[in-house]
């Protein structure tokens, strides 16, 4: 629901691009509810390491996943120019930590490729797909994998 | 058919308030207060229940509230004394109709054998002479009680043809004008009614316009005057305006009704107990001048609503003249309206009430009103969630006011500025409102407690104990959250207090004692939480049978020298139970260390003193509320946590030689005899790879909720703070060792410790040799 899939191949889509490290990946902007500077977070003990911690969105504890950490590349050092986009995956809102936000991109659905097998395991999983604009290579996350299932804790 | 879901739900809310209401009624009888009002009090729960049942057509559970609404009806008229076994009757009777409320609400089923005998029951407590049999064997069939006797008395069935013709002759200008009546004489053993002429009641009932405005109507009153006996009811329209001048809203007509009954004023009186000030009533003695009935006559209403062929052959007879003659226009209009949606739960759409009911309103010229009738008008329904936003948002509110402060206070602004001082009053009203909206979801204590004293007295019996019951603080106000977890413990203290505590009436004798015990309940406040307190006159705890036992058991080691209060206490170690062999009443495989438990998940502690002789005191306390906790906040390796307060028992800075290393990691902490292990959180929670010593830091002895003590290093206590609980899960998911989370005032998210996962994640880490008087420290 997060992600609506396009019926035809003409119809346009906007997409927000951001950098993560030297790369370029992008969301649906529908599914991103706001972008906020970076603050320092709470660090949950007994966590992956792509999970930076929670943080206080209007009185909403907010999860921080690092995206760069999340598809398997070295953890971000956040700086003043690092933000977080809050975005909703599902039924859960989380913000991603990225080192910048690019631009607005509109797109159909043509532009945009399969993501190429020569992928590691974790990019496959992540990225939905490949756009390809005005010579940039940008892909596209797929949300809804990107948050680990919820699991019921043994006491 | 929303709308109709909708008065359905406000019905079944309805219910609780009125079972409610029938369960305070009936123990208050039960404590000998049986005066009338109580008894018609307890008498219109169960009317109101049936008669809301009946509009929607609940079949079963009509027909229950009907058997037991009839036994009342005897009680409060005084034709069957009052005894306590009739109450405890009534008593499980309520159970029974509770069963069946909830059964029709679609939550569990009824054990219709259970509701057929406890009909039956109701029914011979009714009238034992009635012959109980076809009762017991047909539960169906539970058709009012003094409906035989109609039947003997088989007078003839009036009806009226052409009701049929109101919804159609709408149009129809000379319908109701030349109208022949026509009368049908319906029963085989007419004839031999000789009515004695005392039994003859005229009962003259002019209704005001509240009557309708308040949903009555005067064709249920009808139906339910045929219920005493034959009626015939004439209509007065004398009062009727032209049309031009018709309010349409206003009531002009008067009944005439002559009764023949066996029973007194009283019980026609009765039947207008609910529009009591909304009609002017004169019933008097013997016939009247109804004889002059009109020319034009019309069945109102049928017998009763039950479809029950028994019902539908007693023989009634209506004679009632249709307003529709002077108000072709305005009368029938509403009929339709009153009929077909169901706005109205009282106007009886059901499919079980005869159509000819839903024609009254326009035998009256009045629509009927759509009024949910509700105990206090004052009252607002709101769904729980609305309120727990509510609380959300002002709790967000009290961090957002936090902030702005500090962040004033960081400008270096001065205290006595307009800034600062227009801070101050903000913080006073966020303070206010946050109590306010607290307040909204307090409730007190009573609707916990009136469940009380049928199990104690249920316990009695089981135990051959005699206890009283002396019920103090029932209004005290808790959060609904905590409400609703307070029954099983308090269950649990009063089994146990009457149980283990009492003495049988035999030993109180010889000790001097009323061999009637008193088991005392109060609920209070202290210190912003609710503090229970269960308390007997009983023999006190046997220490020393309690310390041998918990010896014997292997819970303490034998040697261990304890004080009184830490022996009493020792009740509530895990497998401990003092009665020999499990008894029905404490046993139940639950004993007072799942109490305890139960009471520390909610952030509660629960305590026994005993006195030998005079008795033990079991002191329950819990928060006022489970959306707020207080903790206390440390730093651990420069994160902050909140630890709650319930679990801490103390805190301390340990001296190096109470730390004792044992094994190859893990050390002790000697706490006045006993060793408890030292835990270090920053550790636990991989927030940091070596702990400094603990002598460096705070330790915080914690009890965990199977009372395993540990001692938990932090770096640094900040004091304090009631904290706002916010879940983890709804963005994220359980994190191990993490109880929730919270925001601090400075903005900053910190994490609550889940103190059991912490000594439990520690034990599965570095093992620690396992040692018996570690766990049972105290």
């Amino acid at each position: 629901m997060t992600e609506p899939t396009p019926t035809s191949s003409t119809e346009t889509r906007e997409l927000i691009s951001f950098r993560v490290g030297e790369q370029e990946y992008c969301v649906d902007i529908m599914a991103v509810r706001e972008i906020r500077g970076w603050s320092p977070a709470t660090t949950l003990p007994q966590s992956p390491a792509y999970m930076r911690g929670v943080i206080n969105l209007r009185g909403a504890v907010l999860p921080i996943m690092d995206l760069a950490a999340r598809i398997g590349m070295p953890t971000t050092e956040p700086n003043v120019r690092s933000v977080f986009i809050v975005v909703q995956a599902g039924d859960r809102t989380v913000g991603l930590l990225v080192d910048a936000v690019s631009d607005i991109l509109s797109i159909t659905d043509d532009m945009c490729q399969p993501t190429p097998d020569i992928a590691c395991e974790n990019v496959r999983h992540f990225v939905r797909g490949i756009i390809s604009i005005e010579g940039r290579m940008i892909s596209e996350i797929s949300l809804d994998r990107l948050l680990p299932e919820r699991e019921a804790l043994a006491a | 058919m929303d709308e109709l879901e909708a008065i359905k739900v406000t019905f079944f809310q309805e219910c609780e308030e009125l079972l409610a209401d029938l369960e305070g009624g009936l123990l208050a009888m039960q404590d000998g207060n049986d005066d009338g009002d109580t008894v018609n009090a307890v008498f219109r729960a169960v009317h109101s229940i049936k008669g809301g049942a009946g509009a929607f057509g609940l079949e079963p559970l009509v027909r229950f509230a009907h058997v037991f609404e009839t036994l009342l009806d005897a009680l409060r008229s005084n034709e069957i004394p009052g005894t306590p076994d009739l109450t405890a009757l009534l008593l499980r009777a309520s159970d029974v109709l509770a069963d069946h409320v909830s059964a029709a609400r679609g939550l569990g089923v009824v054990d219709m054998d259970a509701s057929a005998a406890m009909a039956a029951e109701l029914k011979i407590a009714t009238d034992p002479n009635a012959a109980p049999a076809p009762a017991a064997a047909a539960p169906a069939e539970e058709a009012p009680a003094p409906a035989p006797a109609y039947v003997d008395a088989a007078a003839p069935i009036v009806i009226g043809a052409p009701q049929s013709g109101i919804g159609d002759g709408l149009d129809d200008d000379d319908l109701g004008f030349d109208f022949q009546p026509m009368t049908i004489t319906l029963d085989a053993q007419a004839a031999d009614a000789a009515v004695l002429d005392g039994n003859v009641w005229t009962v003259s009932i002019r209704p005001k316009s509240d009557l309708y405005r308040k949903a009555n109507e005067t064709a249920l009153l009808l139906r339910e005057l045929s219920r005493l006996g034959p009626i015939q009811a004439t209509l007065d329209d004398s009062a009727m305006p032209a049309l031009e001048f018709l309010d349409p809203e206003a009531a002009y007509v008067t009944w005439s009704v002559r009764v023949e009954t066996d029973q007194g004023e009283e019980a026609i009186r009765e039947v207008f107990e609910f529009v009591d000030g909304d009609c002017d009533l004169e019933i008097v003695r013997g016939e009247a001048p109804v004889a002059d009935v009109l020319a034009t006559l019309l069945d109102v209403a049928a017998p009763v609503p039950e479809p029950e062929p028994v019902v539908e052959a007693a023989p009634l007879e209506i004679v009632a003249e249709a307003p529709v003659v002077e108000a072709p226009v305005e009368a029938p209009a509403p009929v339709v309206e009153a009929a077909a949606p169901a706005p109205a739960p009282v106007s009886a759409p059901a499919p079980a009430a005869p159509p000819v009911a839903a024609n009254a309103p326009a035998a009256a010229a009045k629509p009927a009103q759509i009024d949910v009738p509700g105990p206090g008008q004052s009252v607002i329904r709101v769904d729980p969630e609305r309120i727990d936003r509510l609380i959300d948002l002002v709790g967000e509110l009290v961090i957002n006011q936090a902030m702005l402060a500090q962040r004033v206070g960081e400008y270096g602004i001065a205290p006595s500025s307009n800034l600062a001082m227009g801070l101050d009053e903000l913080e006073q009203l966020t303070r206010e409102i946050q109590d306010s909206v607290m307040a909204i979801r307090a409730q007190p204590v009573k609707s916990v407690f009136q469940r009380m004293p049928r199990l104690v007295r249920e316990v009695a019996n089981m135990t051959g104990k005699q206890a009283r019951l002396v019920m103090d603080g029932e209004n005290t106000e808790v959060d609904k959250t905590v409400i609703e977890r307070l029954a099983d413990p308090i269950t649990h203290m009063l089994r146990n207090a009457i149980d283990h505590g009492l003495e049988s009436p035999e030993e109180r004798k010889a000790a001097g004692k009323n061999p009637e015990g008193v088991v005392r309940l109060a609920a209070l406040h202290r210190s912003g939480r609710i503090v229970i307190e269960v308390q007997d006159d009983g023999k006190g705890i046997n220490r020393e049978r309690v310390h041998s036992i918990a010896v014997k058991k292997g819970l303490i080691s034998p040697d261990l020298t304890l004080t009184d209060e830490e022996i009493d206490n020792l009740i509530f170690l895990p497998g401990f139970s003092t009665a020999d062999k499990i008894s029905d009443v404490s046993g139940r495989g639950v004993g007072m260390d799942v109490v305890k438990r139960s009471v520390q998940a909610l952030g509660g502690r629960i305590s026994i003193t005993s006195r030998p002789g005079l008795g033990s005191t079991f002191t329950l306390s819990l928060p006022l509320t489970l959306a707020v906790l207080d903790g206390m906040v440390v730093d651990v390796a420069g994160e902050t946590l909140v630890i709650p307060l319930a679990c801490i028992v103390e805190s301390l800075r340990p001296k190096a030689e109470e730390i004792r290393p044992l094994g190859p990691v893990g050390s002790v902490l000697a706490v006045r005899d006993s060793f408890v292990p030292l835990i270090d959180v920053g550790l636990t929670l991989n927030y940091r790879e070596h702990s400094p010593a603990a002598t460096e830091g705070v330790v915080l002895l914690v009890e965990g909720e199977d009372g395993s003590r540990a001692a938990l290093v932090a770096d640094a206590i900040h004091g304090q703070r009631q904290v706002v609980i916010k879940s983890l899960e709804q963005n994220y998911q359980q994190v191990e060792g993490v109880a929730a989370a919270t925001i601090l005032g400075d903005g900053r998210v910190a994490l609550i410790l889940d103190v059991d996962a912490v000594i439990n994640l520690r034990r599965r880490g570095p093992p620690l040799p396992s040692d018996p008087t570690l766990i049972a420290a105290e």
